[in-house]
């Protein structure tokens, strides 16, 4: 675990640096990537600048909205640069639509411009268990197994080093796949999705902060459940209409 | 020779459908085996510097005189806040807290900025909380216990503590902005009432 990086007097947060990593990564990958999609760099790269800024300001409006109280007493914390001012579900919202739209103006076909974004989607996942591992957040359960870790005043599964085992080995599934030459559109960001799903929801079993509904039932593997058979029903019609 | 590859296409799609059913009736299966005990997964019993989690106890004595234990403060919304007279963004954030505490202290809020003394002199922040008139209670962690019980690895760092004890947020690095003070002590009120 290591919150923060020390370098001379400054004190740099490495989750954040996590993110932007991946966020770096994923995008310099996907714009290698592009062409082979039939998507031009540039636009791939506009893309996801739009989708980034539209997704930051939606989710400061987002949070503002939720609680205008807060601002109406301090209109200054608006330009805050406090990432907690952020609500994660309206930035999401406001990025896709951005995204959505500019895609609709530039005429890019919808599946191979996911096929196209796949590696940046990938790359960055691994940015966030990354950051997860130098935050201590997303933990395990205890576990009295050898390979367990001392976090949080247990030993535990380390979840986090699981969870980026699994980002990467995804990452190297998908680009085994993009070699074959008559892959369909929208296979290879599907199976991404269905991958990521699946690894969730094998994960999850292990985590020590999961939200338990029902009888037990961890909230986050039942919702990948949903998204990995929705995402192989998508799967199976799309290789059927080939 | 079109309807042997028909025939080859639809025996695909049928091996492909039985091995994606297959697959979602084991993760089935896998959500029914690692189900736990409600509250099995919740780590607000274990005391650690992480959301989530029981905020570790301590007891200090203020800039005041006064012994302060975490612990008898339970039942209260605390903004625990570890800083530095020489830290920045810990005085930067030092006027918003206090407006904070002014305005919610009525409703039981409890500010607690604990000055980290083994990394600074009494006499700067003497003259730091002097000069910004501070009411809030600063206890002094003159031996860095509360430093390392907190794991603190950079100043500020704070910690948002509801009524329970447990730990709702950390916060590291600064300064924090009025509105996320506000918003966040709001949001742990509301879960009082």
């Amino acid at each position: 675990m290591l919150p923060t990086l020390q370098i001379g007097p400054l004190a740099l947060q490495t989750p954040g640096l996590m993110y932007l990593l991946g966020l770096w990564l994923g995008l310099s990958l996907a714009e290698k990537f592009a062409p082979r999609r039939g998507i031009a760099a540039d636009t791939l790269y506009n893309l996801v600048f739009t989708g980034l800024i539209a997704g930051i300001l939606g989710a400061r409006l987002g949070y503002v909205l939720q609680h205008p109280q807060a601002f109406l007493a301090s209109p200054l914390s608006l330009v805050s640069l406090n990432a907690g001012l952020l609500d994660p579900f309206s930035g999401f919202a406001a990025a896709l639509l951005a995204a959505l739209v500019y895609g609709a103006r530039q005429k890019l076909p919808f599946w191979h411009t996911l096929d196209a974004l796949t590696p940046f989607f990938a790359v960055f996942l691994i940015g966030t268990h990354l950051a997860n591992a130098a935050s201590g957040a997303g933990f395990g359960a205890e576990t009295s197994l050898p390979w367990g870790i001392e976090l949080w005043g247990a030993k535990r599964h380390p979840t986090q080093f699981y969870e980026l085992g699994g980002a990467i080995t995804i990452l190297l599934w998908l680009g085994r796949l993009s070699k074959q030459n008559d892959l369909p559109a929208g296979e290879l960001f599907l199976t991404f999705i269905a991958l990521t799903a699946g690894a969730r929801l094998f994960f999850e079993a292990f985590r020590g902060d999961s939200t338990l509904i029902l009888g037990g039932i961890r909230a986050a593997q039942g919702m990948a459940w949903l998204i990995l058979a929705a995402t192989l029903w998508t799967l199976t019609r799309l290789k059927a209409d080939r | 020779m079109p309807l042997l590859d028909n025939y080859r296409g639809k025996m695909r799609f049928n091996q492909q459908a039985i091995t994606y059913s297959l697959i979602l009736l084991a993760g089935l299966l896998w959500i029914g085996f690692s189900a736990a005990p409600q509250g099995s997964t919740t780590s607000g019993k274990i005391p650690a510097p992480q959301a989530g989690f029981l905020s570790p106890d301590f007891t200090l004595t203020t800039l005041n005189g006064e012994t302060i234990r975490l612990f008898d403060l339970r039942g209260r919304v605390i903004l625990l806040n570890i800083w530095a007279s020489w830290c920045p963004p810990c005085r930067a954030e030092m006027p918003a807290m206090q407006r904070v505490w002014e305005e919610y202290r009525a409703q039981g809020v409890v500010v607690l900025a604990v000055n980290a003394t083994s990394q600074d002199t009494l006499a700067d922040a003497q003259a730091f909380v002097a000069e910004n008139g501070l009411t809030f209670p600063i206890p002094l962690d003159t031996e860095g216990e509360v430093t390392r019980l907190y794991r603190v690895s950079s100043l500020p760092t704070s910690f948002f503590i509801g009524a329970d004890g447990v730990i709702r947020e950390v916060v590291i690095g600064g300064p924090m902005a009025e509105a996320l003070l506000r918003s966040r002590i709001e949001e742990l009120l509301q879960e009082m009432r």
